[in-house]
C-alpha cells in the first residue's frame, strides 16, 4: 500500500494530480509535505485509483480543492461523502491561545499576584470576622456548641499528631545539642549547651516546629475535606437546610486547633529538651539529675509564658487559613489540590512572620 | 486485520467479571456487528460501564474471551493492544478530557502519540475540522474544559474520540446529564458520524429516545448477562418482565409514540 501522490502522470496535462494507494493518517505527513508544493488553479485530482481514504486524506483533498480550485474526479460515493462531510466542517475553528508579548505578560502576572494576594488578605479578615459573629452565635445559643465535632478534631489534631511531632522534636533537639556543643566545646563553654537546648526548645523551636507539623497535617486536611465537601455541594446543602458551615464545620476545627496548639508545643519542647539531655547524657557525660537542675535553672518562667502565647496565636492562623482556602474551591478537583497547597503555604507563612512579630515584642517588653 | 465479511467487529464469550467477591457477569455472551449501533441497557449496576472497560482492556476478566476486529484482546501484551486500540475511540461518562489541556490540544494528543511526524499546521487542521465535525462551536478550541458546559464537554469527548479516524467508537452514557433538546442533537451528531464514517458504535444509555432514535439493536443485560440482543419489536415480543417494564412503561410508551410519529411524518 503506497500513498504517493503522482503529481504528474502525463506530460501534456500538467495540471492533473492522480492519488494513489491509502489517504490515511499514517501517511497524512509525508502526502501534506508533498501538497503543499503543488500549485495553479485549474487542477484535475484524479481518485480512482486510492483504496482507502479516512478524514485526514479527505481534508487533504478538500484543501486542493478549496485552495487550487481542484476538479474531483474518480471518486467513489463513499469518498465523496466523506468529502463533502469534511468540507461541511470546514470552519474558522480557533484552534490556539494568542500568547501575550512578555511585557504585558510580566506586568500583568505581577497585577494579578497583587491582587490576589490583596483580596486573599481581605478575604481572610472578612473570614476572621464571621468565625468571630458565629463564636458570639454559639455563646448566645451553648445549645449549638458541637461537643462531638469538637472532640473529634481533638483527636485528629491533637492525639494523632503525637507521635510524629514528639519524634520530630526529639531528633530535632538531638541535633541542635550536637551542633551547639562542637561549636562551644571551641570555647571551653560545652556546659552551656545546656542552656541553649533548653532556652531555644522551649521559646521557639517546639512552637515553631509544631506550628508547621500541625499545617502540614491538620491546615491541609481542612482544606481538602471543606473543598471537597465544596465540590460536591455538602456544604450548599448544610446552608438549605439552615445548618451554619461556620458553627458546624470551621468552628469546631478552629478551636480545636487552639486548645491543642499550645498542649503540642509545649509536649514538642519537652521532647526536644529530652532529646538534648539524652544527648549532653552520652557525649557530655552530663547525668540527667544534673541536666534537668540545668534546665530548671537557665530556663525563666517567661520562656513557658512565650510559648503557650504563640501556640494558640499559631493555631488558630494555621486552621484559618486552611478553612478559609477549603471554602474557596471552586469548580473542578484540581481546585483542591491548589488551595490545599495555598493553605499550606499561607498557614506557615504567616506563623513565621508573626513569630517574627512576637520576638520583637517580647524583647520590647523586657522579657529575657 | 481487516474483520471478514459477516464476522462481528466485536465478540464477547464467556465472560466473567468481579470486583472481589462479587460477580458483575457471568457467561456473559454478546456480538456487535460491523456499522451497526448496538446499545446497551440494563439497569444500575448490571455492570454495562464494567463490561464497556473489559472490553477496552481497562478491567481485566477472570474468564472468558473478548475478541475485538478478530483478534483476541485478552493477555496479549501493551505493544500489540496499542495497535488495535489505535482503531477504537471511547467516550466516557465524564467526557474524561485532560483538564490542563485545551479542547484542540485535547483532540492533537492521541495524534501526536501514534503520529508524531505530523506538522504543527496540519495538526490543528485536523483538530479545527474535528471540533466542528462534533458540532462545538468555532471559539470552542481554544477552550479549557473548565470552561465549557456538560454537553460540550461530551461533544469535545467525541472529538477526541474521533481524532484518529477509529472504526469503532464506545459511548458510555453520552446523553446522560443533557438537556432534551442537546440529548437530541447529540443523538442526531453519532447517526450523522456513524453514517459518514462507517463507525460501529457501542452506546450503553439509560435514554429510550436514543435507543428509539438511532440504535439498530439492543443488548440487555440483567442477571449477570446479556438476556436479549435484538431490534427493539423484537425484544418486546420475547416478554421479558424486565424488558417490558421497560420499554412498556410510561417513559418507555412516550419515546415509542415521538418515534412513530417521527416515523409516519418522515
Amino acid at each position: 500500500m503506497s500513498a504517493t501522490p503522482d503529481l504528474n502522470p502525463s506530460e501534456d496535462d500538467p495540471d492533473v494530480i492522480r492519488l494513489e494507494g491509502a489517504l490515511t493518517m499514517v501517511h497524512a505527513r509525508r502526502l501534506d509535505e508533498e501538497l503543499a508544493a503543488v500549485t495553479g488553479d485549474h487542477l484535475t485530482v484524479d481518485l480512482s485509483r486510492v483504496e482507502r481514504m479516512d478524514t485526514v486524506g479527505a481534508w487533504l483533498v478538500h484543501k486542493l480543492v478549496r485552495d487550487h480550485g481542484a476538479k474531483l474526479v474518480g471518486a467513489t460515493e463513499e469518498q465523496k461523502t466523506l468529502i463533502e462531510h469534511v468540507a461541511r466542517a470546514d470552519k474558522p475553528v480557533t484552534v490556539r491561545r494568542e500568547p501575550e508579548p512578555l511585557v504585558y505578560q510580566f506586568v500583568g502576572q505581577v497585577g494579578e499576584a497583587s491582587m490576589m494576594a490583596l483580596s486573599t488578605l481581605v478575604g481572610l479578615l472578612g473570614f476572621f470576622g464571621a468565625l468571630c459573629i458565629s463564636i458570639g452565635h454559639i455563646f448566645r445559643h451553648p445549645r449549638r456548641f458541637r461537643f462531638n465535632a469538637v472532640v473529634q478534631q481533638f483527636d485528629m489534631v491533637g492525639v494523632h499528631a503525637l507521635g510524629i511531632i514528639g519524634l520530630m522534636s526529639f531528633l530535632v533537639g538531638i541535633v541542635i545539642a550536637q551542633q551547639g556543643a562542637v561549636q562551644l566545646r571551641q570555647f571551653g563553654a560545652e556546659v552551656y549547651t545546656v542552656n541553649l537546648i533548653g532556652r531555644a526548645a522551649m521559646r521557639e523551636l517546639g512552637v515553631l516546629m509544631t506550628a508547621i507539623m500541625v499545617a502540614g497535617r491538620s491546615g491541609s486536611a481542612f482544606a481538602a475535606q471543606l473543598g471537597s465537601m465544596k465540590l460536591n455541594e455538602e456544604i450548599d446543602a448544610m446552608r438549605t437546610i439552615g445548618v451554619s458551615p461556620m458553627e458546624a464545620l470551621v468552628f469546631p476545627r478552629v478551636a480545636a486547633t487552639l486548645l491543642m496548639m499550645p498542649l503540642l508545643g509545649f509536649y514538642a519542647a519537652i521532647l526536644a529538651i529530652a532529646g538534648g539531655g539524652l544527648f549532653c547524657w552520652i557525649s557530655l557525660d552530663l547525668t540527667p539529675i544534673t541536666f534537668v537542675q540545668r534546665v530548671r535553672e537557665v530556663i525563666p518562667m517567661t520562656d513557658l509564658w512565650q510559648t503557650l502565647i504563640k501556640a494558640p496565636t499559631f493555631g488558630v492562623i494555621i486552621a484559618m487559613a486552611g478553612c478559609f482556602q477549603g471554602l474557596l474551591v471552586e469548580g473542578n478537583a484540581e481546585e483542591v489540590g491548589i488551595r490545599t497547597t495555598t493553605a499550606v503555604v499561607q498557614g506557615i507563612f504567616l506563623v513565621i512572620v508573626l513569630d517574627a512579630f512576637f520576638a520583637v515584642f517580647f524583647t520590647q517588653i523586657g522579657w529575657p | 486485520m481487516a474483520v471478514r465479511e459477516g464476522e462481528p467487529i466485536i465478540s464477547v464469550r464467556g465472560l466473567k467479571t468481579a470486583f472481589g467477591d462479587q460477580v458483575v457477569h457471568e457467561q456473559l455472551d454478546l456480538d456487535v456487528r460491523a456499522g451497526e449501533i448496538l446499545g446497551v441497557v440494563g439497569g444500575s449496576g448490571t455492570g454495562k460501564s464494567v463490561l464497556m472497560r473489559a472490553i477496552i482492556g481497562l478491567k481485566t476478566p477472570v474468564e472468558g474471551e473478548i475478541t475485538v476486529f478478530g483478534e483476541p484482546m485478552i493477555g496479549r501484551d501493551e505493544e500489540d493492544a496499542k495497535n488495535i486500540r489505535r482503531r477504537w475511540g471511547v467516550l466516557f461518562q465524564g467526557a474524561a478530557l485532560f483538564s490542563t489541556l485545551t479542547v484542540a490540544e485535547n483532540v492533537q494528543v492521541p495524534i501526536r502519540e501514534y503520529f508524531p511526524g505530523i506538522s504543527q499546521q496540519l495538526l490543528d487542521e485536523i483538530a479545527a475540522y474535528k471540533i466542528s465535525m462534533s458540532g462545538l462551536p468555532a471559539n470552542a478550541g481554544n477552550k479549557y474544559p473548565a470552561e465549557l458546559s456538560g454537553g460540550m464537554k461530551k461533544r469535545a469527548g467525541v472529538a477526541r474520540a474521533l481524532a484518529l479516524d477509529p472504526d469503532l467508537l464506545f459511548l458510555d452514557e453520552p446523553t446522560a446529564g443533557l438537556d432534551p433538546i442537546g440529548a437530541a442533537g447529540f443523538d442526531e451528531l453519532i447517526g450523522e458520524l456513524r453514517d459518514a464514517l462507517g463507525l460501529t458504535v457501542f452506546l450503553i444509555t439509560h435514554d429510550l429516545d436514543t435507543l428509539y432514535a438511532i440504535c439498530d439493536r439492543v443488548a440487555v443485560l440483567a442477571d449477570r448477562k446479556v438476556i436479549a440482543v435484538g431490534t427493539i419489536p423484537e425484544l418486546l415480543a420475547l416478554d421479558h418482565p424486565w424488558i417490558r417494564d421497560y420499554f412498556k412503561g410510561p417513559r418507555g410508551r412516550a419515546a415509542a409514540a415521538v418515534s412513530e410519529r417521527e416515523g409516519a411524518g418522515a
